[in-house]
Formats: structure tokens, sequence, C-alpha cells
């Protein structure tokens, strides 16, 4: 059975989907994911989604909970390159994937997971200020 | 008893057709509804006797009823194109259907010439003739109508694309001025032209400004926290700004929750908030 590849760069995990994600498949990504987490201890996961050009409502939700799992497993996590139909298509869903952090591109994205104040851009204001 | 009645009207645009059009004119120059100086003398004289020239065309076929009648398809035509005209001129549908009504007196002058002794023919005369031009009276407000209606259909177009400008204010600082009240499908093409230009430039700041926006109520606002999420989930945050005062007291009125969203009085405090959060800042030149 095909799987996605989920790439180590230092403390990071990589995800690069770049296949149609159907149902079985997202299924695969969250236990082998979860699984990696653990054994690599990383600190952070990025999900590249700039090549996912269908989302339903299925795939929708195991994106956001792909996300929420890392985060108790105590990795951040960012969503880069959502295309715009995806998001809409989300956000009409009502799967506007609150508490997951996201990004333009993969670079912005690394940024994020690397900058220790990249929470919120509320507490990068305070940190500007300060 | 009928084809001869037929006749009579059909009869009196034949032989009479000059001193027909001539009180013709004379109506219709002494009417409040006649525009001296919009329509030239001569072409509203070309006009009538085109439009005589047609009904009496029609008429010989021996159709008076029924102007949807192919027969009847050039009269139809020239008083389509004629009120096309006039309402590019800007003249009411009152004015442009008084041209037909008009015809009436003088046409029923000479009926009652024609017919003197026999009242009975005169009133099924004076009917057919009057039913008849009704008929084209009311054809001439429909075009009417169908062309003010294309043209409100093209102008809610163009102010669809006109008024979405999608504005870069910095590197990866977009602007998107929203002008006129937000529907659900204005706001479809504002979300979707955003998106595509958050895309392309890879911004990561947008500030929407809703000092254009007249009103928000709760269908505005769900709108607007929309195209907040759908920006959000692409990797950009969303500033909203030029938020009035009774704009703002409406909201709270509403119980709309916009605790999400970083919001700013003024396009220029927005601006300035996203330059810090880019670590940028404007300096005086020396």
């Amino acid at each position: 059975m095909e799987r996605i590849p989920i790439l180590q760069m230092g403390q990071f995990l990589l995800v690069t989907i770049q296949v149609d994600m159907h149902d079985r498949l997202a299924l695969a990504l969250q236990d082998d994911l979860t699984n990696r987490i653990v054994k690599t201890q990383a600190q952070g996961v990025l999900i590249d989604i700039s090549a996912l050009e269908i989302v339903d409502s299925f795939i929708g939700r195991i994106l956001g909970n792909i996300a929420t799992m890392s985060r108790i497993l105590d990795a951040d996590t960012v969503v880069v390159g959502m295309q715009p139909a995806v998001a809409i298509t989300l956000v009409e869903l009502g799967l506007s994937l609150t508490g997951v952090r996201t990004a333009i591109n993969v670079e912005q994205g690394m940024a994020l997971l690397r900058s220790p104040f990249g929470a919120s851009p509320e507490e990068r204001d305070t940190h500007a200020q300060t | 008893m009928v084809l001869k009645s037929k006749s009579v009207v059909a009869k009196i645009l034949e032989q009479d057709e000059t001193t027909l059009q001539t009180d013709w004119l004379k109506a219709l120059e002494n009417s409040d509804m006649y525009r001296k100086g919009v329509i030239r003398p001569a072409e509203l004289r070309d006009q009538c006797s085109e439009f005589l020239r047609l009904l009496r065309n029609a008429m010989q076929q021996g159709n008076l009823t029924e102007i949807q009648a192919p027969e009847w398809a050039n009269t139809r035509q020239f008083l389509a194109d004629m009120t096309r005209v006039r309402a590019q001129q800007g003249f009411s549908p009152q004015e442009t259907t008084t041209f037909v009504f008009s015809l009436k007196k003088p046409l029923f002058d000479r009926l009652w010439q024609e017919l003197p002794k026999d009242p009975q023919q005169l009133a099924e005369e004076v009917w057919n003739a009057t039913t008849l031009l009704d008929q084209l009276g009311l054809w001439t407000i429909e075009v009417f109508q169908k062309n003010r209606e294309e043209i409100i259909l093209r102008q809610q177009q163009d102010l669809l694309e006109l008024s979405t400008p999608v504005v870069k204010l910095w590197d990866s600082i977009l602007a998107l001025p929203m002008i006129g009240t937000l529907d659900s499908s204005r706001t479809q093409v504002v979300m979707e032209s955003l998106l595509q230009q958050i895309l392309e430039t890879e911004s990561q700041v947008v500030i929407i400004d809703i000092t254009g926006v007249p009103t928000v109520d709760t269908l505005v606002a769900q709108h607007l926290l929309k195209t907040v999420a759908a920006a959000r989930l692409m990797g950009t945050d969303c500033i909203i700004s030029g938020i009035r005062p009774q704009i703002a007291q409406t909201i709270v009125h509403l119980g709309v929750d916009l605790s999400e969203v970083t919001t700013k009085a003024s396009l220029a405090d927005a601006f300035a908030i996203a330059l810090k959060r880019q670590g940028l800042k404007i300096v005086a030149a020396s």
C-alpha cells in the first residue's frame, strides 16, 4: 500500500503530500506520523499541502486531527502552502482548523518553527515591542 | 363586414398618408412629451413616415389584432430599435410610448370623416385601431423595460469586478479596500481574488479595510470572518481596519465575535502594525 513519506530534517519532521489524499492514505499518515514523532522526539512538524487540490470534510478533519495530535506529543505543527480553493472549501465546511498554525510556503513555515516566539501574531507583536 | 371594416383604416393609411402624417407630426410637436432639440424634426418626420409605411404593409396582410404574428415583425423591430435609441437619449417610458399613442387622435379624426353616417362601423373601427395601437405602445414599454434591465445587469457585473482591487502595500503586505455593500456573490469574488493574490505574492499580512462598507450586519460580519479564516488557513494574518464608531457599536450589539481578529481604527494604524510584524519601521529621511 502506498504511503506518504515522512522526512526528518534535524529536529523537525517534513511531510509533503504530493498525491491526492484518499481516506485510507490519510489514516495511514496519521498513524505513521504519530509513531515517528514519538520515535524521533521531533520538536516540530511541517506539513506541505501545496499539491493538494481537492479536500473533503473527512480529509479536512484528519488534517486538523493530525495537527492536534502532534501538539499533544509536544511537537509544533505548521501546515503550509494551502491552495485558495482548498482554503475556501474548508471554511465553507466549517473546518477553520483553529489552533493549527499556517504559513504561505515551506520557507516561512520553517522560519515559524524555528522562531521561539512564533506562536501567534499577538505574541510576536509583544515580542517586537520589547 | 369585417373585411370592409379592415380596409377603412388601411385605406386611410394608403390614401391620406400625407395628411395623416402632418396631423400626427403636429400632435407630436404640440404634446409635452416631445422634446425639442433632442430629436431633430427631420428625424422625427422620417420615423413617422417609416412607422406609417410599416403599419400599412402589416395591415395589408389583414391581421389587425395579433402583433406577435410574423407579419408584424418589421413593425416590432422598428419600434424596438427606436425605443432603444430613445432610452439611451434619456427619454422616459411615457415620452417613448407617446410616439405611438399620439397617432390615435389624427387617425380617429380621419375615420370619423370617412364614416360620418355609420356610427356602428365607426365604433368598431375605432375599437380595432385602439386595440392595435395599445398593443404597439405596450410593446415599446416592454422593450424599454428590457433595455433598462440589461443595463442594470451589466452595471452590476461591472461593479462586481471594479470594486474589488487587491493592492500591494509593501513586500508581503496586501491591502483590500472594500467598497459598497457586501453580499454573498461579491464576497465570493473578493475572497477568491484575495486568496489568489496571496498565493502569487506570498504575502504574510493582509489589511482588510472596511471604510467604504456602509453597514455591517451579521451576514457581512460572517462573510468577513470567513475571508479572514480562509486567509489564515493559507498562512496569512488578517487585520481589519477602517471600523467607524457606529459600526463598532453595531458589531457589539449584534454580538459578533471579532476577538480572534486584529482590528484597527484606521488603515494607517493597521499598516504600522503590519510593518512591525515584518520587522520593519518607517523613519524620517535624515
